[in-house]
């Protein structure tokens, strides 16, 4: 899973005894499957999606993702995500931390019962959520049509994803140079933020992007407990979903285009503080 | 060179042609479809063709014929078939929905000419209320009452939910009000509005999970979850409006499907609708009892004011622009206020 940082692939790449630019048949074969199967998935959809969301002209791009009620259900997704994200950020740490580093009964299921939110179709997640924390919830908590609705939904969709970048990586971390830290008599916390934490950056930072990313784009799980509230609980996806019902393929690809935008400066900065982070360790 | 490096690419290569034959073979079965019959249509009247589909594979017409199906959202089934989904018999929730494939040259100008102009099934807009309708709903004014709370599928990302935000504004005008009036109903209509769900399933989980006071339903979907155990009453409005589902065959499809779409529109097939909720769309159809029903013996009670898309709206394409329009329909503009009023 530490493939998905960039730095991981770097090293990778530097291990390969080739010359400077230049690549073995083999590699370059590679390479050349990569690529393919990258713009065949990836690259040429997202361009579709932003020619798409010219064809309708500037005034009519414009149009779409200024309308107040667009800008609301962006406000609110991008937001919910970022404040999910955070919370991603420390909870999965902690929760990786648990799994590597303590023993306790039960361990095997809480490794297994992380990954349900990633099994489950996210349909059933939403009748699960909708069931928990609706109306007839057993737990007497009634957060159906209102805004945490959307936010426990985030929640529960992105929680694997920084748990199961940060635990591989805490799990190689050599714990001698944790004790070296100590016997230089270096406290627990500056041990962790000094020589634990810039170890990990990387990897909570990959985590993180991939938590806001999949935060954005949510559907399945959150529309039968969010009601879809206009300017209230209605997130940007029911936004392009709307707008395709009404033959707006435009309109749709618009508001697709605007998130791409956010996803692609917020997936940087994460990346821009990651890096801060390693270089002041 | 050493061969034995590029063995797993070869193993790829095989295996990916392989495949791609195993796929070519799949999609040159259903193109000969010499007998059968590929249906795409929107999910609620999938028992009933099932069962209509058994009955007409007993006459000599349908005998040996095979069905293909697909059911899933009416707009979405639409676009895909648009899209080039293969199809002989589309039965979609609204008008547009059929109207977009003639847009695209696959449904004849004329496929509304015909006795029932189109319509293969049709229900009506009622009230869904919780088990003996303890905030005593009865009418539409009692929907607006403050403290009672509606939940309504979502007119903007499900056709079908038209129907509902419809008959709400229809029912005020027919009854001697004026579009002003219809609109200030509308606006208290969707603030009372607590959950928007994106289709009508979704928006019957919601209410059946304890949601809302009200749910906004078609007669048909009502008396479907009840036949399948779910608890709750349904009421019909003195005053309603006429759902009515369009079925067409395409240009290029089986020849059979002709006779298939006479079959639908028979007593039998509307016998079967009958059963599973829907009203016929002709006369003189015995279906005896209907399970699920408020009363069994007279599921389908004549509704005193029933409004209809032709008579109430002209058409759908004029209703589609007046209300749905997404940046001036009158519905769109009613629920983005009510979102900004608190």
């Amino acid at each position: 899973m530490t493939a998905w940082s960039p730095a991981a692939g770097r090293s990778a790449l530097r291990a390969r005894p080739t010359r400077e630019g230049s690549l073995t048949p083999v590699s370059g074969l590679g390479l050349g499957i990569a690529v393919m199967w990258f713009s065949l998935l990836v690259l040429i959809p997202l361009a579709a999606v932003v020619a798409a969301s010219t064809s309708g002209g500037a005034a009519a791009f414009v149009d779409s993702v200024t309308s107040a009620q667009t800008l609301a259900a962006i406000r609110l997704t991008v937001g919910t995500a970022l404040a999910v994200t955070v919370l991603d950020v420390v909870t999965g740490t902690a929760i990786a931390w648990v799994l590597v580093r303590d023993r306790f009964p039960g361990k095997f299921l809480l490794e297994l019962v992380i990954d349900v939110p990633f099994a489950l179709p996210t349909i059933v997640a939403g009748l699960v959520l909708l069931s928990l924390y609706g109306p007839e919830g057993p737990l007497g908590i009634d957060v159906a049509n209102t805004r945490p609705a959307v936010f426990l939904a985030f929640a529960f969709v992105t929680l694997p994803f920084v748990v199961r970048t940060v635990q591989p990586v805490l799990a190689e971390l050599d714990r001698e140079v944790e004790e070296a830290a100590a016997s230089l008599g270096a406290s627990r916390l500056t041990t962790f933020r000094r020589v634990i934490l810039p170890s990990l950056a990387p990897a909570i930072a990959a985590g993180a992007a991939l938590s806001f990313a999949r935060g954005v784009s949510e559907y399945g799980s959150l529309v039968l407990l969010s009601g879809n509230l206009p300017f209230r609980t209605e997130v940007t996806s029911v936004r392009i979903l709307s707008s395709i019902e009404n033959d707006n393929t435009a309109g749709a690809a618009a508001v697709a285009t605007v998130l791409l935008v956010i996803s692609l400066v917020v997936t940087v900065a994460i990346d821009v503080l990651k890096r801060r982070l390693v270089r002041r360790a | 060179m050493d061969l034995r490096r590029f063995r797993p690419l070869l193993a790829l290569v095989l295996a990916v042609s392989l495949a791609a034959t195993a796929c070519g073979g799949g999609s040159s079965a259903s193109e000969d479809g010499g007998s059968t019959i590929r249906i795409v249509g929107f999910a609620v009247p999938e028992a009933a063709n099932r069962a209509i589909a058994e009955q007409w594979t007993k006459t000599p017409e349908g005998r040996g014929v095979e069905f293909k199906t697909s059911y899933g959202a009416s707009g979405d089934q639409s676009r895909a078939v648009a899209d080039g989904l293969e199809a002989d018999y589309v039965h979609f929730s609204v008008a547009s929905d059929v109207t977009r494939l003639v847009d695209e040259g696959l449904v004849a100008e004329d496929w509304d000419a015909g006795p029932t102009k189109g319509i293969v099934s049709s229900s009506i807009v009622v009230f869904a209320v919780r088990k003996g309708n303890p905030k005593g709903i009865r009418t539409w004014d009692d929907l607006v009452q403050p403290g009672v709370e509606i939940v309504t599928p979502n007119p903007a990302s499900s056709g079908a939910a038209r129907w509902n935000a419809l008959a709400a504004w229809g029912q005020v005008v027919a009854n001697g009000g004026t579009e002003e009036e219809a609109e200030e109903y509308l606006e208290k209509f969707f603030a009372n509005v607590v959950s928007l769900p994106s289709s009508g399933r979704d928006a019957t989980t919601a209410f059946l999970d304890g949601t809302g006071d009200v749910l906004m339903a078609y007669e048909n979907e009502a008396i479907l979850a009840r036949q399948h155990g779910e608890e709750f009453d349904y009421l019909i409005p003195s005053t309603t409006l006429l759902i009515e589902n369009p079925g067409a065959v395409l240009i290029d499809a089986n020849p059979k499907a002709e006779q298939w779409l006479e079959f639908v529109l028979s007593e039998e097939g509307q016998r079967q609708f009958a059963l599973t909720g829907f009203r016929p769309v002709i006369d003189g159809v015995e279906y005896g009892e209907v399970e699920g029903a408020n009363d069994p013996a007279n599921p389908y009670p004549e509704v005193e004011h029933l409004l209809t898309v032709e008579q109430d709206f002209e058409s759908w394409e004029a209703l589609s622009e007046k209300f749905f329009d997404e940046t001036s329909g009158i519905v769109t503009r009613v629920i983005g206020e009510s979102g900004k009023a608190s």
